[in-house]
């Protein structure tokens, strides 16, 4: 620990509040659209609101990084700052660990309980009286109600478009680790083919699993509605994805700011931030590619 | 150093805030309809617990951890401003709901499903988008706080000579992270169930509203801790300062609050005894949940050998902290009586349990808040608060806290439920003390505000340490405590 140097505290700033009003707004939005749509009543004043939010959260994130990037390039911050900002970022990353935990114990709970308990298995023999007849299997493509929702025709193997996703993402972990240690070694022409390479790795990922949505969608009936499968299917898949974009954005930002000459060989924790995020979107990956596609 | 004055509007707007929030809270009981009754009560409940427990207690970790670790501030002071904005922000949107068509939230603070999905008012993904909100706000908030205790302590500080409230924080504030993305999970489930026609809590689609419990409670019941073991920290400040000892049992102090955090997430199920557990589960949440009380019986045990033999004075600060231990205690014991799987059937859901949590979490936490607050309120304003004044409010409170909730139990045992706007006439006579006993502690708070507001205003000075017995940094510097106390690390030995 470095003895007796100051703290550095920064100015004051307004994009907390921005940033507040910009998510209130947002959200106030889609609650509205969504209110009012399942009323069937008009949604354009909500549309209005939530592209407005939308918009001001837009330019909180670009004035935010872009005071933080200001700062860090001033040389502003001590390596205590640097350090508090590690640890805020392990921490938001353990939280993301345990908002997929919430979906992965649902998708267990089901398979383990709730189904077989609908199908008569165990001393649950009431839940077995609802829908006589009901057979518990997983992929669950008979749903105990098949009125109220009817099943998918067929669910989507492992083999084809997953496993090619699963070698996308490996690759592309290995990739940004190639990119981290050319930045550690100062080769900067390194960093910027391995980084893109990652990026492009990222995106293939996103238009494969659009891919896959349609073909569910379209041809094999399972869908958001189609019972607890495509339930957990999409819940599961589809947040991962937006984790994906998310974590594609922020390599890019990455990227444009190696370009632009930003990070030197012992400090460049944006990038680092951006890396371990990408490290965890890749784990909460081959988790899924376990347990939702090949078990 | 720079001053960042939005920092202090943040303790100032933040402690306000609490103080009018825990005032307003009154639900109203012989004049309204059933339905706004239950919407009283979600409300009531969600408010208490979102919005004046936590929010009071954050704003105790913002201002006495950095004094007490010798830090100017939080570690990302930015990022802790944004998380007190989403408060009101997310509050906005929740009150909101109740002039919605269809009333607010009316399923209790727990909605479970399905009544919060398939009968669930129109305004419920209103709320979904507050709790989301609230939700992002405390991780933010446990972030900065793991950050700044991990990362800006004072040279010489080793985590086992941090003070005791630090120590209750950071491991609150690990509970916080761990829990609050498990909410945001269980009601991203039930927004996608409502609009979106998935089936996670619906049976005849294969999910099953028993799955909502199981997410919520793993969820909740760290949620009861997060909201009492801060209060456990600043009573273990406040009982050595007026016994004039030091703490007794420093380390197993320390111990105990870890190992009551580490059982809170093996024991959620002991809420949903009756929703037809398999009789092993029952079984081991059964034992883990009487596990509980081994720590807490630690606690309470060097609390009371603290003060033996130590000299005594009661101001008010340790009036309250007296008064937490002995109803603590209280609360405690119907715990472990409802926790017992097969009485549980007969307790679950009657008033008893009401008494039960709210003796937890009244002289519990609420005390607790008071007694921090009156303790560290020299410190904060430079000003001695109204001694007479304090005691006047710390015995109405005891008093018509007793005597709202003491009945309680008899109401329950009797079999009275909870959650009903109207009950049977052989219950008539408690609840009548109840409510009167629950008028005079809210009228009560009224005296808070005003003994904070003439401290605030002015007094007689407080020295750097008004209290004789009080140890630790916040009572080296003056009070009231300059902005961005520490700008240079102090030295600890």
């Amino acid at each position: 620990m470095a003895e007796n140097q100051t703290y550095y505290v920064p100015e004051q700033s307004k994009w907390p509040i921005v940033a507040t009003i910009g998510l209130g707004v947002t959200l106030y939005g889609l609650a509205s659209i969504l209110v009012n749509g399942g009323r069937g009543e008009s949604t354009t004043g909500a549309w209005v609101m939530f592209m407005v939010g939308a918009l001001i959260m837009a330019y909180m994130l670009f004035g935010w990084f872009g005071s933080v990037i200001r700062e860090s390039r001033a040389g502003l911050y001590s390596a205590q700052m640097d350090r508090s900002f590690r640890w805020g970022m392990s921490w938001f990353i353990f939280s993301e660990v345990m908002f997929f935990a919430a979906f992965f114990g649902a998708l267990f709970y089901v398979r383990m309980f709730a189904v077989p308990w609908l199908g008569g298995e165990g001393d649950k023999g009431s839940s077995a009286m609802l829908w006589e007849g009901f057979q518990a299997t997983w992929p669950l493509v008979q749903n105990p109600d098949p009125e109220a929702y009817p099943g998918p025709r067929e669910v989507i193997g492992p083999w084809g478009l997953p496993l090619i996703n699963t070698l996308l993402l490996v690759s592309s972990s290995f990739t940004v680790t190639v990119a981290h240690h050319a930045l550690k070694a100062g080769h900067r022409h390194t960093v910027k083919v391995w980084l893109g390479a990652t990026i492009v790795l990222g995106l293939s990922f996103l238009v494969l699993q659009a891919e896959e949505y349609v073909h569910a969608y379209q041809e094999l009936d399972l869908t958001l509605q189609s019972g607890i499968y495509g339930s957990t299917f999409f819940m599961l898949t589809g947040f991962h994805g937006a984790h994906v974009t998310l974590g594609t954005l922020m390599l890019f930002i990455m990227l444009v700011r190696v370009f632009k000459g930003h990070f030197t060989a012992d400090n460049h924790f944006g990038f680092e931030a951006a890396a371990w995020y990408w490290h965890f979107v890749d784990v909460v990956w081959l988790a899924l590619f376990v347990f939702v596609y090949i078990l | 150093m720079y001053l960042v004055f939005s920092f202090t509007m943040f303790l100032l707007g933040g402690s306000m805030a609490m103080v009018i929030r825990a005032e307003l809270f009154q639900p109203g009981l012989q004049i309204v309809q059933p339905e706004f009754f239950n919407q009283m009560t979600t409300m009531h409940g969600l408010i208490m617990v979102f919005g004046a427990v936590m929010p009071a207690f954050v704003g105790l970790a913002n201002w006495m951890i950095p004094l007490m670790i010798g830090a100017p501030d939080m570690a990302l002071p930015r990022m802790n401003n944004w998380s007190f904005w989403l408060l009101p922000c997310a509050f906005l949107i929740l009150v909101s709901t109740l002039f919605m068509e269809g009333g607010a939230p009316n399923f209790g603070w727990t909605f479970y499903a399905p009544l919060s999905t398939t009968y669930g008012p129109p305004s419920t993904t209103f709320f979904i988008f507050a709790i989301h909100i609230m939700g992002i706000s405390s991780i933010m908030g446990a972030i900065n706080v793991i950050a700044t205790i991990l990362n800006l302590r004072a040279p010489g500080m080793t985590l086992m000579k941090m003070p005791l409230f630090v120590w209750t924080w950071l491991i609150t504030a690990f509970l916080l992270i761990a829990v609050m993305p498990v909410l945001a999970g269980v009601v991203t489930m039930m927004l996608m169930d409502i609009n979106f026609g998935t089936s996670f809590f619906d049976a005849s689609g294969g999910g099953d509203p028993v799955l909502f419990q199981h997410v919520f409670w793993f969820f909740g019941h760290p949620e009861v801790y997060i909201m009492i073991l801060p209060a456990f920290g600043a009573i273990s400040h406040i009982i050595p300062a007026f016994s004039r000892k030091p703490l007794f049992g420093y380390a197993s102090m320390v111990y105990a609050v870890g190992a009551i955090a580490l059982l809170s997430f093996i024991v959620w199920a002991h809420h949903m005894f009756t929703v037809g557990v398999p009789l092993a589960g029952q079984l081991f949440f059964m034992y883990a949940t009487m596990l509980i009380a081994v720590p807490t019986g630690v606690k309470v045990f060097n609390w009371v050998a603290t003060m033996f033999r130590g000299s005594l004075s009661f101001e008010a600060p340790m009036l309250f902290a007296v008064a937490f231990v002995i109803l603590f205690t209280i609360g405690g014991f119907s715990g472990l009586m409802l926790a017992i799987a097969p009485s549980d059937f007969q307790y679950h859901d009657t008033y008893f349990v009401v008494a039960h949590f709210h003796y937890v979490l009244v002289p519990g936490a609420i005390f607790g808040i008071f007694a921090a607050a009156y303790f560290w309120l020299p410190k904060w304003t430079g000003h001695m608060y109204d001694e007479a004044l304090a005691k006047t409010h710390f015995w109405l409170s005891f008093i018509g806290m007793n005597l709202a909730f003491f009945p309680m139990h008899f109401l329950g045992l009797a079999g009275m439920p909870r959650r009903i706007p109207d009950y049977a006439l052989q219950f008539a006579d408690f609840n009548m003390i109840s409510s009167i006993g629950a008028f005079m502690f809210g009228a009560t708070q009224l005296l808070f505000l005003l003994i904070v507001v003439r401290c605030v205003r002015g007094g007689e000075p407080a020295p750097a340490k008004p209290w004789e017995g009080a140890e630790g940094l916040e009572w080296t510097v003056p009070s009231p405590a300059p902005y961005h106390t520490f700008s240079t690390p102090p030295e600890v030995k």
